[in-house]
């Protein structure tokens, strides 16, 4: 009888917990639609006025998904913390365009990233930065994809991502292009003759660098004397170090995250192993490691869009504001994250010019996806940032633009 | 007289069960269709389905058999993969034909994996049994972590750890691509079929409980030596109640992966075995009206605390300790029963009246 009770009484609050979030929801999705209606007549005087200023108006609802929590929180953080200042910026310019920014956690998880999705949606997002990592960008960019949604990925970079989707485009570079960009790039610089990859056989990204380096490298004539792979929850890489060792490579590449890639770094070091160790963009965000000896890291390479010391303009004061503001020198993921809000900007900005104005306030996402396709897929579209000047994207929603590679020196990122 | 009795509580208990689900399906169905929905809470409802089906087939085996199993998600994830090749096998035939073919051949299979793993397994005791039934889970991970599989005219292709050596002809596609998993596929899970797939989940395992076949099983688990004096075989049983739990988190699993367009091996680790394990343990071992009720609200719980942002996961697993000690508070429980007692007294008054 007692339990009967419980579960009654369980079962009643779980309903009304449910009814609850229900009724909730109801006034969040009635606001939704009437900010819908409010955009189908804002939008409607938008054209109607005699345009002609060519000006960008209104204010836009961002979102930003990533893994705010958890192993990969460092990412995600990274984009949120530098989209902020990059929507900061344009606030205060007082142009009459705004951001309004909203960040939601998915742990580094395709099934809560969904859920972030769909909450972001509940607050009426218009476009989406996002997502941070691959996997979960997957499956946020299929929903995406069929509630029409524009997407623009700061730093997923699977082919999949953007494959057969028409509204998602990359600000990374794709999985390939890293792999086949560093294998030419150690290859051109002839930086070793035997080459040992580490890989990580458990990870979407790893693998995918892994695979492509490969097929690059064989056409270099790059000879690959060591493979050797680790799963997630690896500590001990004597194995993989060694192999790489007595194989006598002088390079080891690193297609891997920064934290498995500092205990290689450690175990190398340990062993007196000193190669020329050559990473990806994973591979940034190594010298933020609490604990780790950034000397350790002295003289490895890596493949980055980003360098936060380069001279120019927009980089120095990128890297001053964020620096003031989180106290850190910023990652390329953050330099992923402002690019993105400027890229979107300037896109509706091109869009304002070519048609005498827009205004952005409660406008549909969907009628702004369209919008968004029409100026990236442009081909005299191409936005500046700090990852790359006159980035272009193709129609597969891939970006084009130069890599940059950077060495550790004295614990800080030089350019090469 | 008192079997009887007893026999009419126990169907009793489960209708309340059929009763929760069904009461869920149309109160959703309803909020649904007029549109009364968040799109975050809409998006959740299959995977809800999917979780209550993974805690009460959990519960076959950690409240009925008695047995710690910490590798439930392998068994997910079986289902899962396979629902996902059969589907894009199936690609010309309709989408409740793919989803019902994926399903049972996704169950067989898992369930085929739960009887392999049973025989090893099965033979060891509490804190062992725990220890290798963990084992297994993460190497059902780590071999479809290293798994390929693509289809072209020619059928289906398998390899190991090297996607080239599946030797596919130009125009095939690659289905589940090793820790890059499964990428494309094709939505067809619907909540309606993850409620019906559900209700067959209960009947099946409350029958079973309430059968000749589940007092065995019981019997073992509360004096194996006793129930092997009296006949019953200890393996035959156990193998029973696992290998059938084992095929019905396939099921889920099958549903799941239906519902999202990639899927990864990494998702079915060892804590989405413990996540699965908690559901049941707050819901109460042996309860499946608790493990239903928990596995709802402890999916959905994490979303509706996205307000505390950063702390929400912290948030969480206050509750998570506020809900175990207040459940199993001696001085709370002696206060229901007393609670109980009352409303019964006043029941039968009111009846005799």
């Amino acid at each position: 009888m007692k339990k009967k009770l419980l579960s009654l009484i369980m079962a009643g609050t779980m309903v009304m917990a449910m009814a609850g979030c229900g009724s909730s929801a109801d006034a969040g999705a009635a606001t939704g639609t009437e900010t819908g209606t409010a955009a189908t007549t804002d939008a409607g005087t938008g054209t109607a006025a005699p345009a002609g200023d060519g000006a960008l108006t209104g204010t836009l609802k961002l979102g930003v998904i990533g893994p705010l929590t958890g192993g990969a929180a460092i990412y995600g953080n990274a984009v949120v913390n530098g989209t902020s200042i990059a929507v900061d910026e344009i606030n205060a310019q007082g142009t009459g365009f705004s951001i309004e920014l909203q960040a939601q956690d998915d742990e580094h998880d395709a099934e809560k990233s969904v859920n972030a999705y769909h909450q972001l949606q509940d607050w009426g997002v218009q476009a989406i930065a996002g997502t941070v990592t691959t996997t979960p960008c997957i499956a946020v960019s299929a929903e995406a994809n069929s509630d029409r949604v524009f997407m623009l990925t700061p730093s997923a970079s699977a082919t999949t991502v953007t494959e057969g989707k028409d509204n998602v485009f990359q600000l990374c570079f794709a999985d390939p292009n890293q792999g086949s960009a560093s294998a030419q790039y150690i290859s051109d610089n002839k930086l070793a003759t035997k080459v040992a990859v580490i890989y990580n056989n458990a990870d979407a990204y790893s693998t995918g660098i892994y695979q492509t380096f490969k097929a690059k490298a064989s056409e270099l004539g790059l000879e690959i004397v060591s493979e050797t792979t680790f799963t997630d929850d690896t500590t001990d890489f004597s194995v993989q170090v060694g192999d790489a060792q007595s194989a006598g490579a002088d390079l080891v590449f690193l297609p891997i995250y920064y934290t498995p890639a500092s205990l290689i770094l450690q175990q190398a070091a340990k062993t007196g192993y000193e190669p020329t160790f050559f990473g990806v963009d994973g591979m940034d965000g190594i010298l933020t490691i609490e604990g780790f000896d950034t000397s350790l890291a002295e003289g490895v390479m890596l493949l980055t869009p980003f360098s936060a010391d380069a001279t120019d303009d927009l980089t120095k004061n990128f890297v001053s504001s964020f620096n003031s503001k989180f106290g850190e020198t910023p990652s390329q993921f953050a330099a992923d994250g402002y690019d993105c809000a400027y890229a979107i900007k300037a896109a509706l900005e091109f869009y304002a010019a070519k048609n005498g104005g827009l205004d952005v306030t409660g406008m549909g996402a969907d009628e702004l996806c369209e919008i968004l396709i029409s100026v990236f897929t442009d081909s005299s579209f191409s936005a500046d940032g700090v990852t790359g000047l006159g980035m272009v994207w193709d129609t597969n929603g891939q970006v084009n633009k130069q890599p940059k590679a950077v060495v550790i020196k004295d614990g800080v990122y030089v350019g090469m | 007289m008192s079997i009887t009795k007893k026999a009419s509580a126990a169907s009793k208990k489960s209708f309340i069960n059929y009763g929760i689900v069904i009461i869920f399906y149309i109160v959703f169905q309803i909020l649904v269709s007029t549109g009364n929905i968040t799109s975050a809470l809409k998006g959740q409802l299959i995977p809800i389905a999917c979780y209550m089906i993974m805690a009460v087939s959990l519960n076959l085996v950690v409240g009925i058999s008695g047995e710690l199993s910490l590798g439930h998600a392998g068994f997910m994830s079986v289902g899962a993969f396979t629902a996902v090749i059969v589907s894009a096998a199936m690609g010309d035939a309709s989408n409740p034909a793919r989803l019902v073919v994926s399903i049972v051949i996704g169950a067989l299979l898992a369930g085929l994996a739960g009887f392999l793993i049973g025989i090893p397994v099965l033979r060891l005791n509490g804190d062992y049994l725990a220890i290798v039934t963990l084992a297994f889970g993460e190497i059902i991970k780590n071999i479809l972590n290293c798994l390929y599989v693509g289809i072209d005219e020619k059928g289906i292709h398998i390899a190991f750890n090297n996607p080239d050596a599946m030797g596919m002809s130009a125009t095939g596609k690659t289905v589940i691509n090793g820790p890059m998993g499964a990428v494309g596929i094709s939505k067809i899970s619907t909540f309606t079929s993850a409620v019906v797939l559900l209700i067959l989940v209960l009947i099946v395992i409350q029958n079973l409980v309430n059968s000749r076949t589940g007092r065995a099983i019981m019997a073992i688990r509360d004096n194996r030596i006793a129930a092997e004096s009296m006949g019953i075989s200890p393996m035959k049983y156990k193998m029973l109640a696992f290998t059938l739990s084992a095929s019905m988190a396939g099921a889920a699993g099958a549903v799941y992966a239906l519902n999202y367009s990639t899927l990864v091996p990494k998702k079915f680790d060892f804590n989405t075995s413990i996540l699965v394990l908690v559901f049941v343990v707050l819901g109460g071992i042996g309860s499946m009206t608790g493990s239903l009720i928990a596995a709802g609200v402890l999916v959905v719980l994490p979303e509706l605390l996205r307000k505390f942002s950063d702390y929400r996961m912290l948030v969480y697993a206050i509750v998570l300790i506020l809900v175990m000690l207040v459940t199993n508070n001696e001085k709370l429980k002696g206060r229901m029963d007393i609670f109980a007692k009352k409303m019964r007294m006043k029941v039968s008054k009111g009846g005799k009246k």
